[in-house]
């Protein structure tokens, strides 16, 4: 921290961003000084990404002002913003991985005499660059031959070389082994001592320890605050993240929900169960009339978890069983015979089948289950349409419009209508609250405790610590892909969720 | 089919405003080829462009039993193109192409012509019908099973094909004789030509299996969004398979029709080029190379309107290379309704329109 500098390098201020009527940035202040690491955190949807992007010119502001050392500027598109000193590394590497490493870093402004590209001195000069990161590579060679890591830290050493004074790593260790994500530390410690203000984006808290100096927190599209690392225990930066005014949370746990659900018998039951590189094998219990939340920050393994459980992946590891005799759930359509449902959390990708009308999608999974040779008729498409859009309240009531035409509220509806029209007997909600408006919201929260209260077993996944512990009979926790932690009965609190998320992992064992 | 309850701007502005795709952006997605009204009426004209330039064009005698005639030709010799398209129309819908078809074709046209002389019709018929389903599954496997894109999993079967096809004739163009199979060339049934009485069986038969069945929502679903539709589960893969060996059986039985209206297999041309006559047939018809929504029905106008057009430019006296062009053209024109751009520009002129 010798080299930090008070002098602010980039400053932004009062920057706000509204795509159609919804505010994804919300007048945000963001300070980065020279030779300095400075970690952006949020969960999905905090508005970090946004924020990096109209930094970056990619997306047009609506407000604010951008400074880089003391000069307002204004990138309309990515190349302004390298040319004002501003370079961006994105989590998938954006190079031309059948180009050799040499053509990669040098793309654009090669070396040429008379108009030919001169090959030995632009290697040369890319020997010499990657020297200065540590790197002793045969420079000739494909970019695709070699690891992640190395893609990277060329991406980093073009942008670098490209005069950048601020350098944008977004989520660069999501895909790097322990090793790597040392090799990239190097880096970035020695781009630090050169001076240069570096942003870094991810949701590893180990690493933001590890690297950064500083730390600013966004969440729904607002500063929650900025903090020096040194001074902020982990469970505060976690609460940063994930809480809102815990003061403001007030319990809903109806009494006796707890126990009823403990002590009915099991539905599902996976014992060691997981995959490598995906899920470390966990252990869990499904009963009926009972939720089981799964808490963690992104990427914690919480989705993957919910897949390997829908069959959506393959388990390499453990047993289940359903109503006590083993069950093979090697593809989603296995698990939908065995009555289970599951509400991806990227509904448009996962979710709906947008072009279909609302009535279609409706249908799909119970005509799936029937199979080809036995069709719905139109009339009882109809009536299951009808049923589902008057109970959901599903708006517009119009069965024969096209779902994608929808709001996101009205489209999770449709979806959880899907998985009610097949009568399940296990339901897996992904996110089932996330970028759906506050009525709608209640709405889904309601639904929930009444489908649980109907004896189904549920498997819910949310951000939203202190909604999920208001349904919840049992939560567990995960961290860095694994289960560390479960919480049941009167230990189901916020405060206890959030602990045990921040909790290192030598007091979780 | 239902009757399109399309959106439609009412006076009270709903209960609350839906975010999301707005309609100039939805226009690809949602464009559903329900009402088929602008392909019978290019259908329509070009037949009265024809009969402009040839005026014998709508006259029909009988002869033999069988209908002769300018506009019975356009359905006779439309009639292997059709059989593609209802085979085609189906893969495209899942958001694949198959480009062996012209290859399959000659394959079975080589089997059924090199039978045709020692077996009943019946056998030529299952044996290049087979041939055709085994073809389909290799399709099928390659694209559902190794994932590998459609356009070059077929490519691979369109090359071999025609080599495969040419080992069965021994690289010669077989003939024969026997009056059963040439009967499903130049046969008639009711009057009505032998080929364009098995298209249309081939069209019915396809309807029934497509449409009366759940098939056509699951094809539809899968060609939409595979991600979404395998999670709500369907069975992403069978669908696929079953959608390109349908192909191939209608490609193989185009193939024998070919076979038996000239008496002869020849390995070399049969049915060449005709794999890209019925990807346009599917376009012409509304479905979008993007899958999803199709029209098995549009899709057999869809070839119709291309023999009508090459018809009409025997008739007319123009020389037939013209006609490669003027395909062009039309190629051009439908996609250029189906472009998401040109969609926004209309979407936008129309709201102007509305505002005015």
């Amino acid at each position: 921290m010798d080299t930090v500098s008070d002098a602010p390098l980039l400053e932004i201020r009062g920057l706000s961003k509204s795509f159609v009527g919804q505010r994804a940035l919300d007048r945000v202040d963001f300070t980065l000084r020279a030779g300095e690491v400075h970690a952006l955190l949020g969960e999905n949807g905090a508005g970090k990404s946004t924020l990096i992007k109209t930094v970056t010119g990619i997306i047009a502001r609506d407000e604010g002002t951008i400074r880089l050392d003391g000069a307002a500027i204004d990138p309309k598109t990515g190349a302004e913003a390298v040319a004002a000193g501003i370079a961006t590394v994105y989590q998938e590497v954006n190079l031309l991985p059948n180009l050799s490493v040499a053509d990669n870093l040098y793309l654009d402004r090669q070396p040429t005499r008379f108009g030919l590209v001169r090959t030995g001195e632009m290697r040369r000069r890319a020997r010499e660059l990657l020297s200065g990161f540590g790197l002793d590579i045969d420079v000739s060679a494909p970019l695709a031959d070699y690891s992640v890591a190395v893609q990277h830290i060329t991406a980093i050493a073009r942008a670098v070389d490209l005069s950048a004074r601020v350098l944008i790593l977004d989520e660069p260790t999501a895909s790097l082994d322990a090793q790597e994500v040392a090799i990239l530390f190097r880096v970035m410690r020695s781009l630090k001592e050169r001076g240069i203000g570096i942003v870094f984006v991810t949701h590893f808290l180990d690493q933001v320890y590890a690297i950064a100096d500083r730390i600013t927190v966004l969440r729904n599209g607002r500063l929650v605050g900025e903090r020096e690392t040194a001074s902020l225990p982990k469970l505060d930066l976690v609460r940063m993240m994930l809480g809102r005014e815990l003061a403001e949370v007030e319990s809903h746990r109806e009494a006796g929900s707890a126990p009823a659900g403990s002590a009915a018998a099991p539905l599902a039951t996976f014992t060691g169960y997981g995959k490598n590189r995906y899920v470390a094998p966990f252990d869990l219990v499904l009963r009926r009339g009972s939720v089981v939340g799964l808490a963690g920050l992104l990427g914690s393994g919480r989705t993957e978890t919910a897949r390997l459980v829908f069959g959506a992946e393959t388990a390499d590891a453990g047993a289940a069983t359903v109503d006590g005799a083993p069950a093979r759930l090697a593809t989603p359509r296995e698990a939908v015979r065995l009555g289970f449902g599951f509400c991806p959390e990227e509904r448009k990708t996962d979710g709906i089948v947008a072009e279909l009308t609302v009535r279609e999608n409706i249908v799909l999974a119970l005509q799936a289950r029937r199979g080809w040779m036995r069709p719905l008729s139109r009339r009882e498409q109809d009536a299951i349409a009808a049923k589902y859009i008057a109970l959901l309240d599903i708006r517009p009531a119009d069965p024969e419009r096209p779902i994608g035409l929808l709001s996101g509220g009205n489209q999770q509806k449709a979806l959880l209508a899907r998985w009610l029209a097949t009568d399940p007997r296990l339901l897996i909600l992904d996110e089932p609250t996330r970028g759906i408006d506050v009525g709608a919201h209640a709405e889904i929260i309601r639904l929930i405790r009444r489908l649980c209260d109907d004896g189904l077993a549920l498997l819910v996944i949310s951000s939203e610590i202190e909604e999920i512990v208001t349904y919840a009979d049992e939560i567990v926790v995960l961290r860095d892909r694994r289960h560390v932690a479960r919480l049941s009965g009167d230990a189901v609190t916020v405060p206890a969720v959030l602990a045990a998320i921040a909790e290192d992992d030598a007091r979780a064992a | 089919m239902s009757a399109p309850s399309r959106p439609t701007p009412s006076g009270q502005a709903p209960s609350k405003p839906a975010p999301g795709p707005t309609p100039a952006g939805a226009t690809r997605g949602f464009r559903l080829p329900r009402t088929g009204l602008a392909q019978l009426a290019a259908f329509a004209v070009i037949l009265l462009v024809n009969w402009s330039v040839s005026p014998q064009f709508f006259d029909v005698r009988l002869q033999d039993g069988r209908l002769f005639g300018s506009v019975v030709d356009v359905f006779n010799r439309g009639a292997p193109v059709a059989l593609l398209s209802i085979g085609m129309v189906l893969v495209i819908a899942t958001r694949g192409i198959d480009l062996s078809v012209g290859a399959v074709m000659a394959i079975a046209g080589a089997i059924a012509a090199s039978l045709a002389d020692s077996q009943p019709v019946a056998v030529c018929l299952a044996a290049a019908l087979a041939a055709g389903a085994l073809c389909g599954l290799w399709n099928g496997f390659l694209v559902s099973v190794f994932r590998i894109q459609p356009i070059v999993a077929t490519l691979i079967l369109m090359v071999a094909g025609r080599g495969i096809a040419q080992l069965i004739t021994e690289g010669r163009i077989v003939t024969f004789t026997s009056p059963g199979l040439a009967g499903l060339g130049s046969g008639a049934f009711l009057g009505v030509p032998m080929p364009v009485v098995l298209t249309a069986v081939m069209l019915l038969l396809t309807l029934a299996l497509v449409r009366g069945t759940a098939l056509g929502l699951l094809v539809e679903a899968t060609g939409a969004n595979a991600r979404a539709s395998r999670l709500a589960g369907i069975d992403t893969r069978a669908t696929t398979i079953a959608v390109y060996v349908w192909c191939s059986l209608c490609a193989a039985l185009a193939g024998v029709v070919a076979a038996a209206d000239i008496r002869g297999a020849d390995a070399n041309n049969a049915g060449l080029w005709l794999e890209l006559d019925a990807i346009l047939a599917v376009v012409i018809g509304g479905t979008s190379l993007f899958g999803g929504r199709f029209s098995i029905v549009l899709a057999v106008v869809g070839a119709l309107i291309i023999q009508a057009m090459n018809t009409g430019i025997l008739l007319s006296g123009y020389r037939p290379e013209l006609n490669l062009v003027v395909k062009a053209v039309v190629v051009l024109a439908v996609l250029l309704l189906q472009s998401p751009k040109l969609g926004a520009l209309r979407g936008f002129l129309a709201a102007r329109r509305a505002r005015t």
